[in-house]
């Protein structure tokens, strides 16, 4: 299949764009294949790509209910950072956030990696003191992290209030300079051209209905388009495995929660990195389309509907013009909502289920987008080696019965105050 | 008005709802106009024959006025200025306003001149998608990107703050009528007739609706009488509410329907103390959903260009507005509002130099009533072309079954600077699609239109797709009368419906785009704001994006300001086509909130600034202030940090003489400190030991009347949730305080705990941290003070013992007396309802004068606990379990608690975990940050293994005469007295520590006991 | 916003409550620490794609908990008690 690149863009340009290929195939599906990923959002396609590339097993389908990066891919904030204190958690993210310098690359698509900085404000000495043990421990990972103090918040992001008029005064902040934002969309199309040239098959509008199973093991998927055979079984369907995993009987530490997103009317540059606001939930972000891209809190109670209640966005909204009082002026453009795999201790599951040849990867609560690739990684390498990578030894799915918990919101099993 | 008038050349001299005795100068791109009240600010640019508006997104194609209303995609500007400006206003919906400034937008330098429009000749290159094939290379896409976001948005913001007040309301309503053209408004008439409470919402300055816009009648009068005389009734009637200029933006869980009514916008700034908008929430019982439609455009070579118009928005102008479009018109539709709109041109005076129909048969009467006026009607052709740059100069048409068999077709040109365009009506479904609803798609009007009701709504009139007006009255009566039934409203007989004099029309001929001339590369725009053309839309379909989803997010269709409301539907109509599919197939995207984008402003109401939240402050906040206390935010609550000396100025410096003065003062004299924003919870009844044993680590059965205890509570998880002490007051009550933080959740846990897990279990909780106000006096002294506050006291160490509970009168006040200590010093907690807090705190200190009694703030106490290892949120951080804490011996074999099973777990219960220690420098004097990290090897390469954290820490302490700090360290308990490191990486700082018991001053405890 | 009919005080919007969680769990008091019950409690969940029983705190009212059935993929509510109450699945989920 033809590479992207200048060359090819004039030659078509010159040609009216008669020669580009379809970004990639849409196979009917095998009888059977090694093995079989449920969920064609980033993480399914990421693990399908480094199960082809990395590991040399090719003969692998994706198979996605509606179409590929419509679930969480599609609907989060698009933020991309590694800015975690927990070592399980924070050697995982860096691992991603190395993949992300890449990514582009790797896959001959741009997936707008844009590496801004990523900036948490603290309003309180309490928090500064929290911020300087996360940034710390970050810092004693290898991972990149600066404390900045109010007046250098001051010079890096002029227009946050720090008039008298502040409820919660900043203080100062952690950034992350190597953390930015992608254009989530592109991630999975990247990825699903990036798994399709190496020979898996990506099957669009393909409902996984049940499983045919012997013993302790998986034989088969049921799917709207007929039963598919498997060797190896793995899940990449955050906010809804707890509703898969049921079908198969089991039972997980995870809630399905909803989510809201925001984006505003587009507007010329004005946020240039991502911030969040310490004293509250809010985090926000300017898309290279225009649009100010922001969101806060989960609803707080259990749900699979794609979208939320006013509740929710009033506190958003009010955490935002805290924050940036510039905003209220402007417009909320759309907004929308994602089910989120919220789990019992806020870190994500990757890795071996109770049932043999089924492989877990859920539990994303928020932070999914930002993994995609160390995610798909490390189950790529689980699936293959049917063990555990070290990266994502911590985040198996028996750490709840053992007590190593990985909680690095420290709120406890509550999910939704992860 | 002459002077208007004269400077309104496209202004037609008689009718319209324009207030021709008040006429309103405004400005826009800095040139001065006059129009009128009444007029939008598009109807005012058009009346002076403005017609170049803006400029397109990608780009930057000069283009005009499009529309009459909310999806205008294409005449965005920058209204107001200052901290007023709003960027991407339609001016379409702005109504007009006596010195009304607007700029138009995405231009540099000028509007005519615009050197971006480059990218207009570069747009080969410039396809769907090229941004994903290319810039991957160095430098790479930050660097690119910075280029790209500058090309791209729309309008231009800044950072000023808004000026203006927000509102919040909530309604309740039996029924909420969405949309006040004739079917909302004859819902509304006959479900207020039944006294059912009835809301109608309608986001323009007055109802009507699209009556406004046309030349009906209904019962033989101009349609707008009836509207009037409506109107007129349902004002009468108290349990209507019509909320004008409001847009009901969102449909959301309990039939709840979000609306913005824009109080203010249409003056030039809002009265004084009046709000710019109102955001209300209206909760309904039944919803009737009578939010019209909106015309497609047809898709053609061309169809951007500046007096491209949509016909039924030139009919708008000519109609409502008394506003020529143009002078020279063509008409091109699919269907016979092509004929109905030359005709209102016609008679408006302008010259309609034919009507391009595609159809060759089928057409209603409409067409014989054109074609009588001496109209040149064109059947069964189409536009190819567009001419003009800045503006409309003509249009080629040509046949189209000869262009559809593969030959070219000769073309015609007609000069014109009006092209009014129609494609037919789409109902618009979304609010109905808010709540997940799934709109069907109807091939009779070629439009989806709602299908299944999944909350209590109804769609009527144009917004399920019947057109016609008499329709849309009888929808609207009968749906109004049916809904109150339903409720139980009375409505007696069916109301009479009026009669109309509508002429018959002919099917519309579906024609997602209009065929290009072969050969032509010209461009035919689907989504006019994004500049998606019909081409795009192909390309992403070859490249296999063939989901509507994945097509609007390739191609950016429909994910401007309008939301796709001119483009969707077609842009799935060519994909449809592409994919060999019909529409009905390849479906549409979900329609999110909000209908038309909403102020943020408008969401926070009045929750903003200091208001964000609510500010706690304790009763003896006052006294604070007027003594020199500089407070701190905690949570909620306001705080003393610490007290400035009177005149005494604040710095770093002052900051640190105060913190030392009033530790010292703690330990050698005596500090008050005020302590009433820690939790306090009343727990009654016989079963209340029980309630506490279960809840602390520690055993509660013991505790005799008159005294606390220190207790320690852990979540089911075996975290620590919380510490305080709880004392018994009675035989069956107890006293129960948290601290600061954690109040709430305490408090919630025990309900939790007690309604559904041991409903059995005879006790009662209240919090009570709102009626109790607490101070502590610390200090060698403090028994000295006491005894002058309570001379009827035996405070003796046998009358009052260390964890001893009192109750006696401060005075006259009630108070409860606490032998308790945080500071390590012989200590009193003194708590009396909070009335009395602030009398009660000066009668301490003033009895305490004479005994060196001072306030002392929240740094003094850090530093005073901290030197007796006392722990706080800062060690309760949500991780550590009792064991890390210290307090494994604590933790009571003899009984079950609440988190006792979950700490067994062998991550939990790893004696390697990290446990709380004291950390001193090795050289005495390098103070140790917060936030370090305790590792063996400062220098080791990452990753460094951790071996703990510093949690708190004193940069001074008088009393121990060096810096100090406690944290948690692996296996901390066998490490007293070793070296470790403690590093701060992130200012490159790293000092050597010796590993000490937490607890460093007064290790035995005398003062304490003394 | 949902409309929780709290037993004690009457229809309530949900911005009064705090969500708790899954209603189905029962506090194994009295099993061993080591039994898996307790792993269950704290960190299992059904999580099912419709009817869920889950409890609310009606903390800005009467400050009690609140059983709720609630189908959690369309947010309709079934059916609200006390903890204690069987709240059964309606027959029908017709809407009036």
């Amino acid at each position: 299949m033809a590479e992207y690149s200048v060359f090819s863009l004039i030659k078509n340009a010159l040609n009216g764009h008669k020669s580009w290929q379809r970004a990639w195939r849409d196979p009917e599906p095998k009888p059977s294949y090694d093995v079989v990923i449920v969920g064609g959002g980033g993480h399914g396609l990421a693990t399908a790509f480094y199960l082809a590339k990395v590991h040399g097993i090719r003969n692998v389908a994706v198979l996605e209910k509606g179409w590929l990066g419509g679930g969480n891919t599609g609907r989060n904030t698009t933020i991309v950072r590694s800015n975690y204190m927990l070592d399980d958690n924070a050697h995982f993210y860096e691992k991603s956030m190395k993949l992300w310098e890449n990514l582009s690359h790797e896959l001959n698509f741009n997936v707008m990696f844009s590496q801004r900085g990523v900036l948490n404000l603290a309003h309180s000495d309490g928090q500064m003191d929290r911020f300087a043990r996360r940034g710390n421990s970050m810092r004693l990972n290898g991972i990149d992290a600066e404390l900045l103090d109010r007046k250098e918040v001051k010079r890096m992001v002029p227009y946050l209030n720090y008039s008298d008029e502040a409820r919660f005064p900043i203080y100062g902040g952690l950034l992350q300079p190597r953390g930015g934002t992608a254009r989530h969309d592109a991630v999975a199309w990247g990825l699903a051209r990036g798994a399709d040239r190496l020979g898996v098959d990506i099957i669009q509008n393909c409902e996984v209905t049940g499983f045919k199973r012997t013993g302790n093991r998986i034989e088969a998927v049921e799917t709207s388009r007929g039963t598919i055979g498997c060797g190896k079984i793995g899940f990449a369907v955050a906010g809804n495995t707890g509703y898969l995993a049921s079908k198969l009987g089991m039972k997980l530490p995870i809630e399905s929660h909803v989510l809201q997103a925001f984006v505003s009317e587009p507007l010329k540059p004005l946020i240039d990195h991502v911030v969040t606001y310490g004293a509250g939930h809010f985090y926000l972000s300017q898309s290279d389309k225009g649009g100010l891209v922001f969101g806060g809190d989960l609803d707080m109670y259990n749900s699979y509907a794609q979208r939320g209640n006013m509740e929710t966005i009033d506190h958003v909204m009010r955490g935002g013009i805290a924050m940036v009082p510039s905003l209220s002026r402007l417009r909320l453009l759309r907004h929308w909502g994602g089910v989120m795999d919220m789990s019992m201790d806020g870190s994500p599951i990757i890795g071996k289920s109770p049932i043999d040849n089924l492989y877990l990867n859920c539990g994303w609560c928020y932070g999914g987008f930002k993994a995609t690739p160390g995610s798909g990684w490390v189950f790529a390498h689980t699936i293959a080696e049917d063990e555990p990578h070290p990266l994502n030894a911590g985040l198996r799915l028996d750490r709840f019965e053992r007590g190593h918990i990985l909680d690095e919101e420290a709120t406890g099993p509550v999910p939704g105050h992860h | 008005m002459i002077r208007g008038k004269e400077q309104q050349p496209f202004r037609i001299s008689e009718g319209g709802e324009i207030e021709r005795t008040r006429p309103l100068a405004f400005s826009f791109d800095g040139k001065s106009y006059t129009g009128y009240e009444g007029d939008t600010l598009a109807s005012a640019l058009l009346a002076n024959g403005v017609k170049l508006v803006g400029r397109s997104f990608k780009y930057h194609r000069p283009r005009g006025i499009y529309s009459a209303g909310p999806e205008e995609p294409n005449a965005l500007v920058n209204l107001r200025s200052g901290g007023r400006q709003e960027p991407n206003t339609r001016a379409t919906q702005i109504e007009l306003f006596a010195g009304l400034e607007a700029k138009s937008q995405n231009r540099w330098p000028s509007l005519a001149l615009d050197v971006m429009g480059v990218n207009d000749l570069a747009s080969r290159f410039l396809f769907a998608g090229f941004y994903y094939k290319t810039f991957m290379g160095i430098p790479g896409w930050h660097f690119y990107e910075h280029f790209i976001r500058k090309a791209a948005g729309m309008g231009t913001a800044e950072h000023v703050s808004d000026p203006d007040l927000y509102d919040k309301m909530h309604g309740h309503a039996d029924i909420v009528v969405v949309g006040a053209g004739p079917a909302g408004l004859a819902a509304a008439l006959t479900a207020g007739r039944s006294g059912a409470r009835v809301f109608l919402i309608d986001e323009n300055d007055k109802p009507g609706g699209r009556l406004r816009s046309e030349r009906e009648t209904i019962d033989g009068k101009p349609a707008m009488d009836w509207a009037a005389s409506t109107l007129a009734e349902l004002e009468e009637m108290e349990n209507v509410t019509l909320l004008r200029r409001a847009t009901a933006f969102g449909y959301y869980d309990g039939d709840t329907i979000a609306v913005l009514e824009r109080v203010s916008d249409h003056l030039p700034v809002p009265a004084p103390f009046q709000v710019r908008q109102r955001r209300w929430l209206i909760h309904a019982k039944k919803v009737l959903l009578a939010t019209g439609s909106t015309e497609r455009p047809l898709v053609f070579d061309g169809n951007d260009r500046p007096g491209v118009m949509l016909a039924g928005a030139a009919r708008t102008y000519a109609n409502r507005f008394a506003v020529r479009p143009g002078k020279h018109a063509v008409v091109f539709a699919n269907n016979d509002d092509g004929y109905r709109t030359a005709l209102d041109l016609a008679e408006a005076g302008i010259e309609v130099r034919g009507v391009i129909d595609p159809r060759t048969g089928g057409q209603g009467p409409l067409k014989e009533d054109v074609i009588a006026q001496g109209i040149d009607v064109v059947s069964g052709a189409i536009v190819v072309r567009t001419h003009g740059y800045l503006g409309l100069a003509g249009v080629d048409i040509a046949d189209l079954a000869t262009l559809q068999s593969g030959a070219m077709p000769e073309t015609r040109y007609i000069p014109c600077d009006l092209l009014a365009t129609g494609g037919g009506w789409s109902p618009n479904v979304h609010l109905y699609s808010h709540q997940s609803g799934k709109p069907v798609y109807d091939p009779a009007i070629a439009a989806f239109v709602p299908g299944e009701s999944r909350m209590n709504d109804r769609s009527i009139g144009a917004a399920r797709g019947r057109f016609s007006l008499g329709d849309c009255l009888a929808d609207g009566y009968t749906a109004g009368q049916e809904s109150a039934e339903a409720l139980g409203f009375t409505t007696g007989a069916v109301a009479d419906i009026p009669s109309t004099d509508e002429q018959a029309t002919g099917p519309l001929k579906i024609l997602w785009q209009v065929p290009a001339l072969p050969g032509r590369k010209g461009r035919r725009f689907v989504d006019l704001q994004d500049d998606v053309t019909a081409d795009d839309v192909k390309l992403a379909q070859s490249e296999g994006y063939v989901s509507v989803e994945h097509l609007k997010r390739y191609t950016t269709l429909g994910m401007g300001t309008d939301q796709g409301k001119t483009s969707n539907i077609n842009g799935h109509g060519v994909l449809a086509e592409a994919r060999g599919l019909d529409v009905s197939e390849v479906g549409t995207t979900t329609f999110r909130p909000p209908y038309t984008p909403v102020a943020i402003g408008a969401f926070a109401g009045r929750e903003v600034g200091r208001h964000q939240n609510p500010v706690r402050r304790t009763p003896m906040h006052d006294w604070h202030l007027a003594h020199g206390a500089q407070m701190m935010e905690a949570g909620l609550w306001m705080r003393p940090q610490y007290y400035l000396g009177k005149d005494e100025p604040n710095s770093r410096e002052a900051m640190f003489k105060a913190i030392e003065r009033e530790t010292l003062a703690v330990r050698n004299a005596g500090g008050i400190s005020d302590v009433s924003t820690l939790g306090k919870i009343d727990i009654q009844g016989p079963d209340a030991a029980e309630l506490l044993n279960r809840v602390y680590i520690n055993g509660w059965k013991t505790l005799a009347v008159g005294k606390a205890r220190y207790g320690v509570m852990l979540r089911e998880d075996g975290v620590a949730l919380d510490d305080g002490t709880t004392s018994r007051i009675g035989e069956n009550h107890y006293y129960m305080t948290t601290t600061t933080a954690e109040a709430g959740p305490v408090m919630e846990h025990l309900e939790l705990h007690l309604q559904v897990h041991w409903p059995d279990l005879d006790v009662k909780v209240a919090s009570v941290s709102d009626e109790w106000a607490a101070m502590a006096i610390a200090g060698p002294n403090s028994r000295a003070i006491l005894q002058d506050l309570f001379p009827q006291l035996d405070l003796s160490n046998e009358g009052f013992p260390f964890m001893g509970v009192r109750e006696a009168k401060l005075g006259t006040f009630p108070a409860r007396i606490f032998r308790i200590s945080f500071s390590g010093e012989l200590a009193y907690e003194i708590a009396v309802p909070a009335g009395y807090g602030e009398a009660a705190w000066e009668r301490c200190l003033a009895v305490g004068e004479s005994h060196g009694l001072v306030p002392y703030g929240l740094e003094a106490l850090n530093i005073l606990r901290i030197e007796k290892g006392h722990v706080t949120v800062a060690e309760i951080d949500g991780r550590v379990s009792a064991a890390d804490l210290g307090f494994g011996k604590m933790m009571s074999s003899k009984k079950r608690f609440v988190g006792d099973a979950l700490s067994t777990r062998e991550g939990m219960d790893d004696p390697g975990r990290p446990t709380l220690v004291g950390l001193t420098p090795v050289d005495g004097t390098t103070r140790i940050r917060a936030g370090s990290i305790l590792v063996e090897d400062p220098k080791a390469p990452p990753p460094v293994p951790k071996l703990g954290h510093v949690s708190s820490t004193a940069p001074i302490s008088p009393n121990v005469g060096h810096p100090i700090s406690i944290g948690l360290l692996k296996d901390g308990p066998n490490r007293i007295g070793d070296t470790v490191w403690a590093v701060f990486p992130l200012k490159g700082e790293a000092v050597q520590v010796k590993v000490t018991s937490p607890n460093v001053f007064d290790v035995e405890g005398a003062r304490l006991h003394g | 916003m949902l409309y929780i009919d709290c037993p004690y005080c009457g229809k309530r919007a949900h911005e009064e409550f705090t969500y708790i969680g899954d209603a189905t769990k029962k506090r194994p008091d009295g099993a061993e620490k080591n039994d898996p019950a307790w792993v269950d409690y704290v960190y299992t969940r059904d999580n099912p794609r419709g009817p869920h029983l889950e409890l609310w705190h009606h903390g800005l009212g009467c400050r009690e908990v609140v059983k709720v059935l609630r189908n959690i993929l369309t947010h309709e509510i079934l059916g609200a008690g006390r903890p204690a109450d069987d709240i059964p699945l309606p027959e029908t989920e017709t809407k009036p």
